[in-house]
């Protein structure tokens, strides 16, 4: 690899990311899949960088999930959207910050969609005023949540109690990354580092002391796409665009995956069960699989939060070797204790893939 | 294994690496005018064989190019070896003889 | 007094037409913004479809040059206008020439490959141009992978930076297919164990002897010729590039790994501005300048006294070239005789 070549192409594609003040909208479904991970998002800023952040409690999902399963009309859409902007403007924020990279591709295909028609955006206005009779300005700036984690990776590195580094061999720690499909590949120029080489990710491994991989299919989906998934009968070939990535990063031996979309963990991380179950292979260590992290658990690990307050407890792929590999100590015995320090149940053990 | 109520989709990708090239080798020893094609379908559109079955003359050479030997396997059978395709080609690839040649080779090579 | 002729750019084109202007008697003062004359002559090794040297070409071009003609290189013109029957231009060196008639031979300038990011020209260690290749075999270098070693497996992309309404270029640059397949032979017979696959949307052997050509890369070296675009290319860790192509002869999606790419870059137009803003001509919507008439004007503009010759009206071989540059000779003949 010519790193003076991606450093060149990586220039063109920076973009204007917000420092402070952000108006942050959750995503339908990571609260389920990765329960901590957006509260982490907020420890990190909050109290850890001291920046300002508002969620408003009437926000909404922004549909993007009907959206792209065709059951709801652009139309709709882009009035949820003009809605979401409604309650910014109300709270005196112009900074939007959607955790989720689908909403993220969707509000910029909607902020796009104005640009290019303005006609389109006059009727939504008009429409959103109808119906609730709320106005709005659009956002000054847009970024994905990711994309704040990446402008602050260094402020995060200089407060790191732990290194993306192997503490018993000292060598950097090797990471593949994967980016959600609608971070950048519908628009280049809104990712940081385009669609090809995004940047987003890596920048936050290296800056963590960690060692980025370029496997063969990293552009790759993951397999959630959404129509893929939630018909049953197309599963099949949510998996096989899985195991298209496993088999491609497997021989590269990678530490972990990390994630910016909610989707992208979720179906990496419980797919693996899923190939161990049906064909027997595993692509980790010893019959493990290969830990898969969003980047604000890897953020919160890096900074030493306790693993079990991420939420890393509710993942398929056990996280302890990466764990072990950094140093970070751990009780298991707490791992399946909840907020309330109740007791919670230990999950299901599966044969075909070792967890711990 | 539980039952998931769905199978890990089969990879309809060629990767050309891990397919073997021995049967094309073998073949185009046996009748070298296999590089002659230009792939213009000349051959298929009047085959008599491809009328009724998915088989094309042009597409069993560029499997057996890119070493998806199965396939071919499954397509060379349905030749009637009529020579039609022989008359029509316009590049003089000796078409009759890639056809035995082919169905030659798999004999060869299966027995190795 | 012999009237004058200013020829712009010394390609194949503004060397030729120089050669025919002065026997025919005109003054001629040729402006060159590189520091040598040739064009792209001297970057090609041996040309298509007949193997000849480029610097055969050369030098050839330079032996029917007349010793009065003026060559001015390492210079740019800064500022042109059209007074009456007049040319007046200006160097940036601050020199003045005056002529009666002004041939344009500016030529082409090759796309840059880096515009296709997901080839990772300038990115990945084994992904080079047509015309690094030429450059490879014009120096007499061993052609080697970035660790040395002797390439097993080559790809040749057609249409780099061509039929591509994403980089802007819409349009066929003609040559670079048949330039893919010329180069094709030229690599095994280097490296004759060497496998070569050119991924293509269309063989485009137009001309006369370019099929021939194309048959000799199949029957003789055993060339692939893979139809389909290539979509993106990685590198992997070992410094191979893996490709995925369509092979849309077969409707299947294709991955392989090469040691080496070599991606047909297009022809793009070269910088037009001033010519568009101070002789007010035309480009056309693929940004090459525009000619008076496609039949009977293809070397003439619109502009009294301004004549085009070569590359810079569209993609071209050097056989067109020479023929319109001599064609743009006697057009300019004509004009001045008048
Ligand atoms: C990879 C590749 C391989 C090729 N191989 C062959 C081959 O084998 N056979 C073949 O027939 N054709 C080949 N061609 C095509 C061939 O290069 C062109 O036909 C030929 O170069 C056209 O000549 P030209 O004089 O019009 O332009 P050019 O060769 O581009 O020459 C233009 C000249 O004008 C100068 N110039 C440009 N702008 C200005 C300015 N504003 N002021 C002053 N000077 C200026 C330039 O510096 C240059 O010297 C190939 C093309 C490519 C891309
Ligand atoms: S010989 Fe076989 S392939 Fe040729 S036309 Fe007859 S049936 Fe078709
Ligand atoms: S007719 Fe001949 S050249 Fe054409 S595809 Fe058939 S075998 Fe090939
Ligand atoms: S000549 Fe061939 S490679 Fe070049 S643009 Fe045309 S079709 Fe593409």
């Amino acid at each position: 690899m010519l790193q003076e070549g991606k450093k060149a192409l990586w220039k063109e594609y920076q973009k204007e990311i917000a420092d402070d003040r952000y108006f942050y909208v959750r995503s339908c479904v990571r609260q389920n899949f990765f329960p901590a991970s957006e509260t982490t998002f907020l420890r990190i800023l909050t109290e850890e960088l001291g920046k300002s952040v508002y969620e408003h409690p009437h926000h909404t999902s922004c549909s993007g999930v009907g959206y792209h399963s065709d059951v709801i009309p652009f139309e709709t859409t882009m009035t949820m959207v003009a809605r979401q902007f409604a309650l910014m403007t109300e709270s005196g924020f112009m900074n939007f910050v959607p955790s989720c990279i689908t909403s993220f591709g969707l509000y910029t295909e909607v902020l796009e969609t104005w640009h290019h028609f303005p006609e389109v955006e006059a009727r939504i206005r008009e429409t959103l005023r109808k119906a609730t009779g709320r106005e709005f300005e659009k956002p000054a700036n847009l970024a994905h949540a990711s994309d704040i984690i990446y402008k602050l990776r260094n402020e995060i590195a200089d407060r790191a109690k732990y290194k993306l580094v192997n503490h018993n061999t000292g060598q950097p720690l090797r990471g593949v990354e994967h980016i959600g499909c609608h971070y950048a590949k519908m628009f280049p120029h809104k990712g940081v580092g385009g669609a090809e080489y995004p940047y987003v990710l890596v920048g936050m491994i290296e800056s963590w002391g960690g060692e980025v991989v370029d496997y063969p299919e990293r552009r790759h989906c993951c397999g959630f796409g959404f129509r893929q998934y939630l018909v049953k009968a197309n599963r099949g070939y949510s998996v096989a665009s899985s195991k298209k990535k496993f088999e491609s990063m497997a021989p590269y031996k990678p530490d972990f995956i990390l994630t910016n979309c909610p989707g992208c963990p979720y179906f990496l991380d419980r797919w693996q069960y899923a190939i161990a179950e049906m064909e027997g292979t595993t692509y980790g260590e010893d019959g493990m699989g290969i830990p898969v992290l969003t980047y604000e658990e890897l953020a919160g690990l890096v900074l030493g939060y306790d693993p079990w307050d991420l939420g890393l407890q509710v993942h398929q792929v056990s996280v302890e070797p990466l764990l072990d590999k950094m140093g970070i100590p751990y009780n298991s015995s707490k791992k399946y204790l909840g907020k309330n320090g109740k007791f919670l149940g230990v999950p299901f053990k599966p044969a075909a893939i070792k967890v711990c | 294994m539980p039952d998931f109520g769905y199978k890990i989709s089969k990879d309809r990708q060629i990767n050309f690496d891990e397919n073997s090239k021995n049967l094309f080798a073998e073949v185009a020893m046996r009748e070298p005018s296999v590089y002659r094609c230009i792939s213009c379908g000349t051959c298929a559109a009047t085959c008599s064989a491809a009328q009724f079955t998915s088989y094309s003359l042009r597409k069993m050479i560029l499997l057996l190019k890119r070493g998806e030997d199965k396939e071919v396997i499954t397509s060379v059978s349905r030749c009637m070896l009529c020579g039609k395709c022989q008359l029509a080609c316009p590049m003089g690839v000796n078409t009759r003889n890639l056809i035995l040649s082919i169905q030659n080779a798999i004999k060869k090579l299966s027995h190795v | 007094m012999s009237k004058k002729v200013l020829i712009i750019g010394a390609g194949v084109a503004g060397l030729e037409a120089s050669g025919v202007l002065s026997k025919l008697g005109y003054n001629v003062t040729i402006v060159e913004e590189s520091d040598r004359i040739g064009g792209k002559l001297n970057r090609w090794s041996h040309l298509f479809p007949s193997r000849r040297p480029a610097s055969e070409v050369l030098e050839h071009l330079q032996l029917n040059l007349d010793p009065n003609t003026v060559i001015i290189t390492n210079s740019k013109i800064t500022d042109i206008a059209v007074k009456d029957t007049s040319i007046e231009a200006s160097l940036n060196t601050g020199k003045h020439i005056d002529a009666d008639a002004v041939l344009i031979s500016t030529g082409f300038e090759l796309f840059d490959a880096k515009k296709k990011e997901e080839y990772g020209y300038q990115i990945y260690e084994n992904v080079i141009t047509s015309a690094d290749l030429e450059k490879i075999f014009k120096e007499g270098k061993e052609l080697t992978t970035s660790k040395g070693k002797a390439p097993k497996r080559i790809g040749i992309i057609h249409c780099v930076g061509s039929r591509d309404e994403k980089v802007g270029n819409t349009y066929c640059s003609k040559v670079c297919c048949v330039t893919g397949v010329k180069q094709a032979i030229e690599i095994k017979e280097h490296l004759s164990s060497c496998e070569v696959f050119n991924f293509y949307m269309d063989l485009r052997m137009y001309d006369r002897h370019f099929e021939d050509l194309y048959q000799e890369a199949q029957v003789k070296h055993h060339v692939q010729f893979i139809r389909g675009r290539l979509s993106e290319a990685f590198e992997n860790p070992d410094g191979t590039v893996m490709v995925k192509v369509e092979d849309t002869l077969l409707g299947k999606p294709m991955k392989m790994n090469l040691d080496l790419v070599v991606l047909l870059v297009g022809m793009t137009a070269g910088n037009n501005s001033l010519f568009k803003k101070q002789l007010r001509l035309e480009t056309g919507t693929d940004k090459f300048l525009v000619p008076a008439d496609e039949h009977f004007k293809s070397v003439s503009s619109k502009q009294k006294g301004v004549f085009f010759a070569g590359a810079c009206t569209g993609p071209k071989t050097i056989e067109n070239t020479i023929t319109e540059a001599r064609a743009a000779a006697l057009e300019i003949a004509g004009y001045l005789k008048n």
